[in-house]
């Protein structure tokens, strides 16, 4: 437990400390900056957009792994980890080096649509999914895997159409799920550096994101700034986390009350 | 009697007859054909996009100039400053991190005590926290600003800048891998195994280490598989704490931020090369541990 304490609770004390020192006032002239609140904003944005994307293709993906056969399954099933593996600064460049303008799918898209990718917020969703999928699919998955055939079987025999068994039996059943593999992916984008810092072009107000304002300011020795952001930050984790641990428990009230 | 004999046997002659018929139509329980393969199309093209195309591209910019052009990067005299500085900090880290993690996961699941479902969210914060935010505080606790880092900077330990600094950005990241895997196992596997070991004798250590070790040596392994992955290409926090100096505090994956802002694109992807193929490598044993020993470890396919 000291180790915990030392490893984890002291340094995170050591910023809330820091914070006290520093005041409310200022930490709020600091956050209520229009350049922080623009990061802050376009982190939680672009997190949110990458997750709810990751919900409904997590999802798609999870229930082709479960229920259909196709050659390389297993394959797939394992890749679905690599970008869990895969460190951030490794993903960042691949994805930049795809999706610039003049990369392999970043070309095309630029010469049909006039749509740039990378450089631009759509690049930091790009990247955001990229992160927050195992998550999404390795939440549902499971449960997918345990819901008894029977169930299915009785409502078509009542004569659901598969569209009503989807829709009104395995849609709330997989819910809980869902939720916590869509907050988990929301947690994890918010936070990420790695992978979006190449892909963003971080310019600011446009594609500055939230964590690396915080480095920009601990590189210019701005540190009462740098501690008001993660001080933002650091709540926006906190409610993501009681938010996660929230949906557990009405999950588990609503599966022993089903 | 003529009677009782007849009836089963129409049925089965029914159901034998309706085969044919009933190949046709889609079970109650499947979607349409239609349906599956359109959705496995869009779902497994999605897939290659996003995840398959940036790991063959790593190996395609790497080799770009030739096999030996590669090699060649890697030789470089920071490159190989930041290899060994990434494996010594994963050579530290990791273990301690699973001597905590098995620690943690035995307070927490063999005994009962207050505030037990309070250190279990704590375990799991530095996985809500952004790795910036995580190099920050570490920075704020022991920078030269700071009173602690004042002090071991005057008497010529620094920390932040430094190596041990990276080690502890690092565990903090890591810190939840381990104790998540064995948390789930241990208390599904309860105390009673190890009550029998006390009961017949055993020593405490000698019940650990017959008893406890063996039943969660493979999530335990899973885990430090996991930690040592995250370890090697942890990024953000280590961004931060490091002052990226090259050839003294780059790791690997600053030393590939480095590279590729100097535009040497071979030698970045190279580098990045270098920790695909580990995290191949750790992706290839954590399935094999998964297909495997998937009873022995409860936590499977979840992260």
């Amino acid at each position: 437990m000291t180790l915990l304490s030392l490893v984890v609770l002291l340094p995170i004390g050591a910023l809330l400390l820091r914070a006290a020192e520093i005041g409310p006032a200022e930490l709020w002239a600091t956050i209520g900056s229009k350049r922080v609140l623009a990061a802050l904003l376009l982190s939680f944005r672009a997190a949110l957009i990458a997750a709810l994307f990751n919900l409904v293709f997590g999802l798609a993906l999870a229930w082709v792994l479960v229920r259909y056969d196709f050659p390389g399954r297993k394959l797939v099933d394992a890749a679905v980890d690599l970008p869990f593996a895969l460190p951030t600064a490794v993903a960042g460049i691949a994805l930049t080096t795809i999706y610039a303008p003049n990369g392999v799918f970043g070309a095309p898209v630029m010469d049909w649509f006039g749509v740039r990718l990378a450089y631009t917020e759509i690049g930091i969703w790009i990247a955001l999914v990229f992160v927050g999928l195992p998550f999404a699919v390795r939440t549902v998955q499971p449960v997918i895997q345990e819901i008894e055939k029977e169930v299915e079987e009785a409502s078509a025999t009542l004569g659901a159409s598969r569209v009503t068994t989807l829709r009104r039996v395995i849609l709330p059943m997989l819910l809980p799920a869902l939720l916590t593999g869509f907050a988990l992916a929301l947690a994890r984008a918010v936070g990420e550096y790695g992978s979006v810092i190449f892909i963003a072009g971080n310019l600011p107000f446009q594609t500055e994101i939230a964590p690396l304002l915080i480095v920009i300011k601990l590189e210019e020795f701005d540190y009462e700034g740098a501690v008001a952001i993660a001080i933002a930050m650091l709540a926006i984790s906190f409610a993501m986390l009681l938010l996660i641990n929230l949906i557990q428990v009405w999950s588990r009230r609503y599966s022993s009350e089903g | 009697m003529a009677d009782a004999t007849f009836s089963p046997m129409t049925d089965s002659a029914l159901t034998l007859a309706s085969r044919p018929r009933a190949t046709r139509f889609r079970k109650a329980t499947e979607e349409p054909r239609w349906f599956r393969w359109t959705l496995t199309a869009v779902v497994l093209v999605l897939l290659a996009v996003l995840v398959l195309a940036p790991l063959a591209t790593v190996f395609v910019e790497a080799l770009v100039k030739g096999i030996p052009a590669a090699l060649e990067s890697l030789g470089d005299e920071d490159a190989l400053a930041a290899i060994r500085l990434t494996l010594t900090i994963a050579a530290v880290a990791v273990p301690l991190n699973a001597l905590f993690g098995v620690a943690a996961a035995w307070a927490l699941t063999k005994y009962s005590w207050r505030g037990k479902a309070f250190l279990l969210t704590l375990i799991d914060l530095p996985f809500s926290v952004s790795p910036v935010v995580a190099g920050l505080c570490i920075v704020l606790l022991f920078g030269a600003n700071s009173a602690i880092g004042g002090w071991l900077v005057a008497t010529g330990h620094p920390i932040v800048f430094a190596v041990p600094g990276i080690v502890l950005a690092t565990m903090f990241i890591t810190f939840p891998f381990v104790a998540r895997e064995l948390v789930p196992l241990m208390t599904e596997q309860g105390t009673s195994e190890e009550e029998a070991a006390l009961t017949l004798g055993a020593s405490g250590a000698r019940m650990f280490f017959t008893v406890t070790l063996p039943n969660i040596k493979w999530a335990l392994l899973y885990g430090v598989l996991l930690c040592n992955a995250r370890a090697m290409g942890e990024f953000g926090a280590v961004a931060v704490v490091s002052g990226k100096i090259r050839g003294e505090t780059a790791t690997m994956p600053i030393m590939i931020e480095i590279f590729y802002n100097q535009y040497a694109s071979v030698a970045a992807f190279t580098m990045a090369g270098v920790l695909t193929l580990l995290a191949l490598v750790t992706l290839g044993l954590k399935t094999a541990l998964e297909w495997r020993y998937a009873d022995q470890l409860s936590a499977s396919g979840r992260h």
